[in-house]
């Protein structure tokens, strides 16, 4: 039985190993690449649109709508980095109705350096959105004696992201591994539909997430104008 | 008792306490967390989108500790470190 999918050789060469993990990931990166690309070479502005337009367009207005309820209005600049960590997870976890398939999340590796993205993303967005000095102060808010647990908090959670992934994802695939050998033929299809929601939930939270983290690095912003209404309506309610 | 039967209980052992103590806090908080997110669900089910968006991080995030302990357990069945270092040394004697 294998813990994670980098023990998976697949083509070794002195130094160079090739194993599992490395060439689901490459494979992934190029069915999306290739689909995205082929989908995207016709578009179309009118009602008359191909399906694969639509389904993409479906995807891609509710990232940015999740985006933007998490407090980012301008959804659209954060798009390519958010949801291609959220459309790598859901291929991942997707593609395990194939078999012979393993996902690359199931490995520490693979999610520690996304998790590690995160990392650097945080501080990048926050310095181009407030400037260096101005975020830096945000570490030692409210005050200066918070400033080494918001470090600490700052390293924690990185590993939080990381772990957390790898668990589910191996959870699942240790899970199908050891039910195999009890009762082979029912009960592990519906562990994998179980494992498909799982893996669901967790690109999800992987993404939600990583655009809290953003949001919170960044100034705070006005709320989007519907709920503002809302609010005002709620308050002027209050007085009767 | 030599030392690789001692480490093998141990981790067996362990394992399993691990797995059992580690899913106990984090049952009680799932549950009494979904058992509050119905409760609001009848009250109020204009709001289930963000009841059940909020709900589910929620559960996740109380979930990762019952993982962390999996994976602790995982690595003492399948990855454990001390036991390879006592089969590398047996196989160096």
């Amino acid at each position: 039985m294998h813990l994670s999918p980098d023990e998976i050789v697949l083509w070794r060469s002195g130094y160079i190993t090739l194993n599992a993990t490395i060439a689901f990931t490459w494979g992934l990166m190029l069915v999306m690449v290739v689909g995205s690309r082929l989908v995207t070479r016709r578009l179309s502005i009118g009602l008359e649109r191909a399906r694969w337009q639509n389904l993409l367009e479906i995807i891609v207005i509710a990232i940015e709508n999740q985006i933007r309820e998490v407090g980012i209005p301008e959804a659209r600049k954060f798009l390519g980095y958010l949801a291609t960590i959220f459309l790598f997870l859901a291929m991942a976890a997707l593609c395990t109705i194939f078999p012979g398939y393993v996902p690359p999340t199931a490995s520490l590796s693979t999610t520690v350096a996304l998790a590690l993205s995160v990392f650097v993303a945080v501080p990048f967005f926050g310095i181009r959105d407030r400037g260096v000095i101005d975020y830096l102060r945000t570490y030692a808010q409210p005050t200066a004696i918070m400033l080494p647990f918001n470090i600490i908090s700052e390293v924690s959670r990185t590993l939080a992201l990381a772990v957390r992934l790898f668990g589910n994802m191996m959870s699942g695939a240790m899970i199908l591994g050891i039910l195999l050998s009890i009762t082979p033929f029912v009960f592990p299809i519906a562990m994998i539909a179980l494992g498909l929601l799982t893996g669901m939930v967790q690109a999800y939270i992987f993404f939600i997430l990583a655009t809290v983290y953003i949001a919170s690095a960044m100034r705070v912003r006005k709320p989007p104008p519907a709920t503002e209404a809302a609010n005002g309506a709620q308050q002027g309610q209050q007085p009767r | 008792m030599d030392s690789m039967t001692t480490i093998a209980v141990a981790s067996i052992v362990m394992a399993g306490l691990t797995t059992g103590f580690g899913t106990l806090g984090p049952a009680l908080a799932e549950g009494r967390a979904v058992a509050t997110a119905l409760a609001s669900l009848a009250q109020q089910p204009d709001a289930s989108a963000t009841i059940t968006r909020t709900l589910f991080v929620g559960l996740a995030m109380v979930e990762s500790t019952a993982i962390y302990c999996f994976v602790v357990s995982m690595i003492l069945i399948f990855a454990n470190p001390f036991w390879n270092h006592v089969i590398a040394q047996n196989l160096g004697r």
